[in-house]
């Protein structure tokens, strides 16, 4: 925790795939960094000693039987899709 | 009984007019919809109804199960087939969902009629429901200040008789903190009781569904039909559901309530200090012994939620890129057009604000600093909790420092709103149970403003801390208070 007021807002905007306005950009760049600088606490915790906590409660390989069953049909998936024909998805353009 | 007077009944009394065959589940509807078409336009509580549907719902309805017949208020976040799913983001205005979460079904087949969406901060987001891309909900006890959030329109609608019971989520304090500054119970259970499948997704190690309710038995009831393993939800536990109401009685003789000292911080409200204090003393009347305890690591609980909450969300948000479902920019000139705008013109700044963070904590360079070093704080928070469970029952505290604040009052300054959770979201990061139960009131400008005592139980003790809340609630009387709303 080296650099904690370190956030560049915009750099981390491109990353989440998120525009920001110059004005949002502002506004977060100094939040974000009133936020990250109350969060500094954390170092004085010593953690050496600890494995981290994904989920609080335990539960491991929960597998199911690989068998077709029930689910949608192409047109319950399609039914909120802002764009599509003949039962598929339209989307922006991915490849020259 | 007279129609106007059916939408203050508990849904334990709803049921039992219901199963004398007094009243028929369309004119409950009928008496429900009148209530709503009162106060709604005061408190702005949900954000779609669908009567038409529940009506047919009615006809069919076996009034001898369960919640026979009894109409549930369900939070903008959890999927019912044919209905909006907004979670309050203009990112999925016009969303109808294609199926039922795994709660819908399991309240159905107990004879529930859910029947309306109710408003929330946008995507569980916030602790004043301020964050609605929709409008404003406007808590009960005063029109003047927030229901508290993110369930904020379940709670307002139970608290003012527009609703028999209501659904929430509860990621950091989602349910509890607005059941208590809208005078009500509101439970969070166990992480993993509740299936999460079909609720849309926050905080995918913190979200839990739970209810929101007048009365705790009511809670019970409602945690009765919902519990349990669900094989759709690879986290939910499978454990034996009791019967939550089998435990509720008036004594608590051996029960030992634990008061963590690190919990009576400055930034308490001296009412809801006093209310607390009052509370103890009537646990000690009941028979319970107070016994002090330490959590020590509860001064780090903020940091770790913030870091571990918002990655998460930035990951489950991902979803939303305007390419199977919610809102698309027009025209994009190529796919990272599509996405930036999509979700610059979708998403309101909470959310913004949120995704930034979270995409931050994780990004290279930073995720060892701060997420894997707040994943091991939080393992010192849950170890605390399990030290102080071998000595009490449960743990009391406020549900939060300050009753109800002022519509616009924090909206500035996010860390403030954060620090509203202060006394919620260890419960999250541990992943036990707890509940708020009204406790008594503040006066404030003249106005009496709900506040709410908090009970934080080891994991699947739900069945306790309703057995301790009926008791210090039917021997108090505080849930029959009612707001002010009628002039």
């Amino acid at each position: 925790m080296n650099e904690t007021s370190g956030i560049d807002v915009a750099y981390v905007a491109k990353l989440a795939r998120l525009n920001l306005s110059d004005e949002e950009t502002r506004l977060f760049q100094r939040q974000l960094g009133d936020v990250l600088k109350y969060a500094e606490k954390l170092r004085e915790v010593d953690v050496s000693h600890v494995e981290a906590t994904a989920h609080a409660v335990p539960v491991f390989n929960v597998f199911r039987e690989d068998e077709p069953r029930d689910w949608f049909t192409a047109e319950q998936a399609l039914s909120n899709a802002p764009q599509k024909a003949n039962n598929l998805f339209i989307v922006t353009k991915v490849v020259e | 009984m007279s129609p106007a007077d059916l939408p203050a009944l508990t849904i334990a009394e709803l049921q039992s007019v219901l199963r004398r065959r007094e009243i028929s589940p369309r004119e409950v509807l009928d008496a429900l919809r009148a209530r709503i078409e009162k106060v709604e336009p005061k408190i702005d509580a949900y954000l779609s109804i669908d009567f038409d549907a529940a009506l047919k719902e009615a006809e069919k309805v076996d009034v001898d199960l369960p919640l026979g017949g009894v109409p549930i208020a369900i939070k903008d976040i959890i999927n019912i087939t044919g209905q909006p799913c907004t979670c309050a983001s203009k990112i999925l205005r016009g969303y109808r969902a294609p199926y039922d979460a795994t709660v819908i079904r399991k309240l159905r087949a107990a004879g529930a009629i859910p029947f309306g969406k109710t408003n929330m901060d946008e995507f569980a987001m916030g602790s004043s429901t301020e964050n609605s891309s929709v409008k404003l909900t406007h808590n009960p006890w005063d029109l003047s200040r927030v229901p508290g959030g993110s369930s904020g329109g379940s709670a307002a609608a139970v608290a003012a008789d527009a609703a028999f019971g209501a659904l929430g989520t509860d990621t950091g304090g989602s349910i509890r903190q607005p059941a208590a500054l809208s005078g009500i119970v509101g439970l969070k259970p166990t992480y993993g009781r509740v299936s999460r499948f079909g609720v849309t997704a926050f905080a995918s190690s913190l979200d839990q569904v739970g209810p929101l309710t007048k009365t705790v038995r009511d809670g019970a009831l409602i945690m009765n039909a919902m519990a349990g393993h669900d094989p759709q939800d690879s986290t939910s536990l499978n454990e034996p559901v009791p019967d939550y109401t089998a435990s509720l009685g008036r004594e608590l003789k051996g029960i030992r309530l634990g008061l963590p000292k690190e919990y009576m911080i400055e930034g308490i409200d001296a009412q809801v200090r006093s209310a607390i204090e009052a509370a103890l003393k009537h646990f000690a009347s009941l028979g319970a012994e107070i016994v002090n305890v330490s959590l020590p690591h509860t001064e780090y609980g903020i940091a770790v939620y913030y870091f571990l909450a918002t990655a998460e969300a930035s990951a489950n948000l991902a979803r939303f890129d305007g390419v199977r479902y919610g809102h698309r920019a027009e025209n994009p000139c190529d796919i990272l057009d599509h996405y930036g705008r999509t979700r610059e013109e979708g998403f309101g700044p909470e959310v913004k604000r949120r995704i930034i963070l979270g995409t931050y904590v994780l990004s290279s360079g930073y995720y060892d600093a701060y997420y894997l070093r707040a994943q091991k704080v939080r393992e010192l928070i849950r170890q605390d909790f399990a030290k102080a469970f071998e000595k009490v029952d449960a743990i009391v505290s406020p549900t939060s420092p300050v009753p109800a604040f002022k519509l616009g009052e924090r909206t500035a300054d996010p860390l403030q709103m954060y620090l509203a959770d202060i006394f919620t979201n260890t419960a999250n990061l541990a992943g036990i149970c707890g509940i708020s139960v009204p406790c008594g009131f503040a006066n404030v400008d003249g106005k009496q403003l709900p506040i709410g005592l908090q009970l934080l139980g080891k994991a699947l003790d739900e069945a306790r801390l309703f057995k301790i809340a009926h008791a210090y609630e039917q021997s108090t009387g505080w849930h029959k208070a009612r707001p002010p709303i009628e002039t």
